[in-house]
């Protein structure tokens, strides 16, 4: 969690439904393996390696293709659907963390 | 409230400055130098909890590795295709199976395979457990009969005593599969001069493969490290670099694992150690020699949408693209072949 960055302000969250989380991408790693978040919530995905990343998931919960980008982008996925979403980077097969997406 | 927001914004920018400090260090191309120290290969190669390595298993496995009798028409072994006398593969563009019919792809060479994060050109196999059995069941490789198989590895009283030594009782499949994973685990390359370099040996390196090294990293000149990482040299990745393909039945490399649009035509980043050893080159086996593949990378590729976003079109003198070949060169390892095992007749 230590590299979780709660981008939105905690005292804003409390006032609304959904959250917005950023996640990194950094030494060909996902910055969490596993986060819990609630419906409606939006990842950011950001790229902070100097290489290319290609964040996709092919669950049947959710399936999306984030396509290749470079060192400080950073491209969001809304999770609209209960379920576990697996997410890897395409480039990089050892990149591997797990959406939980709560009621 | 306000307080912890405040610390956990602090903290994570001074995990990510660390970071990148140590993922974009420059070198000091100095032999033995501290900088260059991550190039160096794991003293130790992770092993599954449930075949750990022994000599037993090794053995077992060095002789099933050579044993052409285990094709289905006995006159086909792994070794066949990954022949230690040719870097660990075949010499070939393409792999010849079963009754010398060619293959879609060219053999892989097998060092340092273990260091792998998945195994295989496309890496449909996770482990080296999961993948032996692979090209034995290929009715278009070794065609195996298995329960045949497993028939003839026990009418030998030799065989059988080096199962029981190795596992237990009995020939099973999984346990052919281990033993041969337990074997292609010791095929490591981690001994060249690059390495002695690495070490501190000034004089391992010619000058022109010092500055082969340099361009070789550099990525604004060859940018061969943004995929041939440190210290394998390979980021275990899937890129499609440009190769020109069959337009009616094209391979789709990864693709065909993954359905991401990325991955059409995306083939693993092999490693680069020993690379010498093992001509022709690239997934097709389309590269007579590392001058070919460096006459590939010098292409321009900005018209090519299909390519790995990693590639960049980059320019090399004559001189230039020498020296990365003379660098490429010194990653050539100095450990001695096994010797051969005797097998059960």
């Amino acid at each position: 969690m230590r590299f979780l960055i709660l981008i939105s302000s905690f005292l804003i969250s409390t006032l609304c439904a959904a959250q917005e989380y950023e996640v990194e991408q950094k030494n060909k790693m996902f910055s969490v393996k596993e986060i819990t978040l609630k419906k409606g919530d939006t990842v950011h995905f950001k790229n902070s390696d100097k290489i290319f990343h290609n964040v996709f998931s092919l669950s049947d919960t959710q399936f999306f293709d984030l396509g290749s980008y470079p060192k400080g982008e950073s491209r969001a996925v809304k999770f609209e659907t209960p379920g576990k979403v697996e997410v890897e980077c395409a480039i990089h097969p050892q990149m591997y963390m797990v959406i939980d997406v709560k009621e | 409230m306000k307080a912890a927001v405040c610390f956990l914004i602090v903290t994570t920018g001074a995990l990510l400055v660390r970071f990148a400090v140590a993922s974009e260090q420059q070198y000091n191309f100095k032999a033995g130098d501290v900088s260059l120290q991550h190039w160096l290969m794991p003293v130790r190669m992770d092993e599954p909890k449930d075949n750990k390595q022994t000599a037993q298993r090794i053995a077992l496995g060095k002789m099933l590795f050579f044993d052409p009798r285990l094709g289905r028409n006995k006159n086909i072994s792994c070794a066949t295709c990954h022949n230690p006398l040719l870097g660990w593969s075949d010499g070939l563009p393409v792999g010849q199976g079963h009754q010398g019919v060619p293959l879609p792809r060219a053999t892989p060479a097998l060092y340092n395979t273990g260091f792998n994060v998945l195994q295989m050109w496309d890496g449909r196999k996770r482990s080296l457990e999961d993948q032996a059995l692979a090209p034995m069941a290929a009715d278009t490789e070794m065609n195996v009969d298995f329960d045949q198989m497993i028939s003839f590895i026990n009418s030998f009283p030799e065989y059988r005593a080096a199962f029981k030594t190795a596992y237990s009782e009995g020939v099973t499949k999984e346990k052919i599969a281990k033993a041969l994973a337990s074997f292609e685990r010791t095929i490591v390359s981690d001994n060249s001069p690059f390495d002695d370099w690495i070490k501190g040996d000034a004089s391992a390196l010619t000058g022109d493969q010092i500055a082969g090294f340099k361009l070789f990293v550099d990525a604004e000149k060859g940018n061969c490290a943004v995929c041939h990482n440190p210290p394998n040299f390979t980021d275990n990745g899937f890129h499609n670099i440009g190769l020109k393909v069959a337009r009616e039945k094209p391979d789709l490399g990864r693709y065909h694992i993954r359905k991401v649009a990325v991955l059409k035509g995306a083939f693993k980043t092999p490693s680069l150690r020993s690379i010498a050893k093992s001509a022709p080159f690239f997934h097709d086996g389309t590269a007579k020699n590392l001058a070919q593949v460096m006459d590939h990378y010098l292409q321009d590729f900005t018209h090519n949408k299909g390519v790995s976003p990693a590639l960049k079109t980059i320019k090399l003198t004559a001189q230039e693209k020498q020296q990365i070949i003379a660098f490429l060169h010194s990653l050539s390892d100095r450990n001695e072949i096994p010797t051969l095992p005797v097998l059960p007749q």
